[in-house]
């Protein structure tokens, strides 16, 4: 495009995009318009989000009572399996993807994102990846049960599906990694010149530490399961110990994966709360570099800790001395965060509209399902804790609390700012509440279950657990029904919602936060054609 | 967007595209690189040469320590065998020789090539426990319902830290049959 002078508009482009969306359901497809695109992805993700939920509720079924009730035990392991992946990544990933498209070029100025048809790819690569993984419910032997992290010997017994569940995991690490190039490249390259790296917003910065995580970590997956399907069909033996491989190895590769993973998931859910507590705190983000570089640290870290998922592994006492302590290191910037986002509250001009209750609530919520992770980085005690509900606690409390509610979070408060219209704020705060008593209800039990010995992934479990699992299942049955109230108000707002007229900035001052709320609500479909002279700098 | 910036774009999209690429060759190296951090003992992992035969050297008997050796029989899913030890356990003295038998049976109506991959638990002890005699040194050829027993002979280092009193060794037999043919 050619540098275009504000008073002419969008009207002299050359190109055809210029003039707004294409007619026709084919807009979707073809589309390389950020906003669009988030749209896809947000909606995908959200989807997404009630095929894994049901998945959950299948699960939560099966262990309201001991004994076998609904499914065959294999089923149930699928849906273990199927649960975790379709969460992380058809979901949560898809959903900060889906923000960051929307949000990203319109926080920092920019017109779109760096590389639109790549972007238009990344999209429907994650569809035709999560296609491909539901696919493989209807297969003979069955879904992938052998549970998310794919450990061999166990997943290679896994039935005809092993292949297609394999080349889903490619497709969508491509996706990821095609998603995160364009976002890395968006933030460096597209900033209004107005703005320098240590003026952007948390929720920009945030992402580009996780892009820069999921380009090294993504491929390290792909060539891990790729090895598994060599050994499998080529008869390669990185992991068969009959021809003098190791399946430890697996573990240490995957988790070299697997643990930055968690903090793709985390990362930008903490660029968001610190997004949102401002704003209704009506104060700037308390120590803004102390939290760039707490991003930055916690990112490194996670580089480093890996093995803390296989203690019981077997590894010399040095070794778990040297993981445990790395582990416990990443509290020191976590806690920094939290104590960032409860000072930023200290002595605000606090107003708790939906928003900001999901937002409180992941910081108290998401700290308490740290400490269980600093519980666990106890090298020692972990033997105790190590594949029990234990660990199924922990990392839920720090995935639907906080990942979970912040999307929401986000959701309400982008909302008005997306479609033009209020969500209607009452049943917002019923979905709040709801969710918000009902997640304790459904984890904190977990907990209890998990210390006493009960193993994760399993169908049937010994009559002492069955109180907890009861009340477990009750609170996932709310839980689960209560996040029907979203999806209502989703297609409520984009219907228009309370017919309230939203304003540009939608929340008081909002536009001290961030430049997306110097636009209309909805915004135009291209935006910042020239670059905004003047940035706002909710810090110091 | 000017073409200044569609140009930055692209290369820098290209620069990632490139560590992506080198972060897979990545994910393959670390297989060597496991390797070399067993070998440093960085990360504890039975000793590959523990399915070599040591010559037989004789210790002083400690008959002051026993050591608990367990054994453990398992097959492969794949593997149509029947496979178990002599006894599941034997109090040993470090330095004592001793030899224990195996049986095993092929199922099948076709000659099967078979390869027994111990692994200790402790994974350190793997260090001190030496086996003169041990049908795992090689692969064993089985005749259509061929029974066999199968000597193991072995002594435990007396320089076995005074901290380990249970050594669990467990024998995986997989069914190398068509790799064998293939070779």
């Amino acid at each position: 495009m050619s540098a275009v002078t504000a008073e002419h508009g969008h009207d002299d482009h050359h190109d055809d995009h210029a003039h707004g969306p294409a007619k026709g359901w084919l807009r979707w497809i073809i589309t390389t318009n950020h906003k669009d695109i988030g749209t896809l992805y947000l909606l995908f993700a959200l989807a997404m989000f009630f095929v894994g939920g049901a998945m959950a509720m299948i699960i939560r079924a099966e262990l309201f009572e001991p004994g076998m009730q609904f499914v065959d035990p294999k089923f149930f392991n699928s849906m273990t399996t199927m649960h975790a992946l379709v969460m992380v990544f058809g979901a949560v990933m898809p959903a900060f993807v889906g923000l960051a498209n929307w949000m990203i070029p319109m926080m920092i100025g920019a017109p779109d994102m760096a590389l639109p048809r790549m972007n238009n790819m990344s999209f429907w690569l994650l569809v035709s990846g999560v296609l491909l993984l539901a696919s493989t419910l209807f297969m003979e032997g069955g879904a992938p049960a052998g549970g998310w992290t794919l450990y061999p010997p166990l997943v290679l017994q896994t039935g005809k599906a092993l292949p297609f569940a394999i080349f889903s995991v490619h497709l969508l690490g491509i996706s990821s990694i095609l998603g995160a190039i364009n976002i890395v490249a968006t933030i460096l390259n597209m900033r209004a010149p107005a703005m320098p790296l240590m003026k952007m917003p948390m929720f920009v910065w945030t992402w580009l530490i996780t892009g820069f995580l999921l380009i090294a970590i993504m491929p390290v997956f792909a060539g891990a399961v790729t090895m598994l399907l060599t050994d499998k069909f080529f008869h390669t033996s990185f992991f068969d110990a009959a021809g003098g491989g190791d399946p430890v190895l697996y573990q240490h590769i995957f988790w070299f994966f697997g643990h930055p993973e968690v903090y793709v998931m985390i990362l930008p859910t903490f660029g968001v709360a610190s997004t949102i507590i401002p704003v209704f705190a009506r104060k700037p983000l308390f120590g803004y570099s102390s939290m760039v570089y707490a991003t930055a640290s916690i990112a490194f870290l996670s580089f480093i800790v890996w093995a803390h998922h296989m203690f019981t592994v077997g590894m010399p006492i040095s070794g778990e001395l040297y993981f445990m302590y790395a582990t416990m290191l990443i509290a020191i910037p976590t806690g920094v965060k939290v104590f960032n986002w409860t000072a930023t509250m200290w002595k605000g001009a606090m107003t708790f509209e939906t928003p900001m209750l999901f937002s409180i609530s992941f910081v108290v919520l998401f700290t308490l399902g740290g400490f269980t992770g600093l519980m666990m980085a106890v090298a020692p005690v972990d033997f105790q804790y190590h594949d029990t509900y234990f660990i199924v606690a922990h990392f839920h409390y720090t995935l639907v609390p906080a990942s979970v509610f912040i999307l929401m979070a986000a959701g309400y408060y982008w909302m008005p700012k997306w479609t033009g219209h209020m969500y209607n704020e009452k049943i917002g705060q019923l979905h709040f509440w709801l969710s918000a008593i009902s997640v304790n209800i459904l984890f904190f039990p977990q907990h209890f279950l998990g210390l006493a010995g009960m193993p994760r992934r399993i169908p049937d479990y010994a009559i002492q657990f069955a109180d907890w699992n009861m009340i477990s299942s009750i609170g996932g049955f709310i839980f689960g029904a209560s996040q029907l109230l979203f999806l209502w108000i989703v297609v409520d707002t984009i219907k228009g919602g309370t017919g309230e007229k939203v304003s540009n900035e939608v929340w008081e001052d909002a536009h001290k936060h961030g430049l997306e709320w110097t636009l209309p609500s909805p915004p135009p479909y291209h935006t910042f054609s020239t670059p905004p002279a003047v940035i706002p700098c909710d810090h110091d | 967007m000017n073409d200044d910036v569609k140009v930055k774009n692209k290369k820098l999209g290209q620069k990632l595209a490139i560590i992506a690429v080198a972060m897979f060759g990545f994910g393959y190296a670390l297989v060597p690189l496991y390797d070399v951090l067993c070998e440093w003992k960085w990360i504890e992992r039975d000793r590959p040469d523990a399915i070599k035969a040591i010559p037989e050297t004789a210790y002083t008997v400690d008959v002051n320590r026993n050591v608990n050796v367990e054994f453990m029989t398992s097959l492969n899913e794949n593997t149509p065998m029947i496979f178990s030890s002599e006894m599941p356990q034997l109090l040993v003295h470090p330095g004592e020789y001793h030899t224990i038998n195996f049986y095993a049976e092929n199922k099948t109506d076709k000659t099967m090539v078979a390869r027994a991959i111990p692994s200790f638990s402790p994974a350190l002890t793997s260090t001190y426990f030496e086996k003169v005699e041990c049908f795992c040194f090689s692969e064993q050829i089985f005749a259509p319902h061929e029974k066999k027993i199968m000597p193991m002979r072995f002594v435990v280092n007396p320089a076995l830290p005074p901290d380990y009193e249970t050594i669990t060794l467990s024998y995986t037999f997989f069914d190398n049959t068509e790799t064998a043919v293939k070779k």
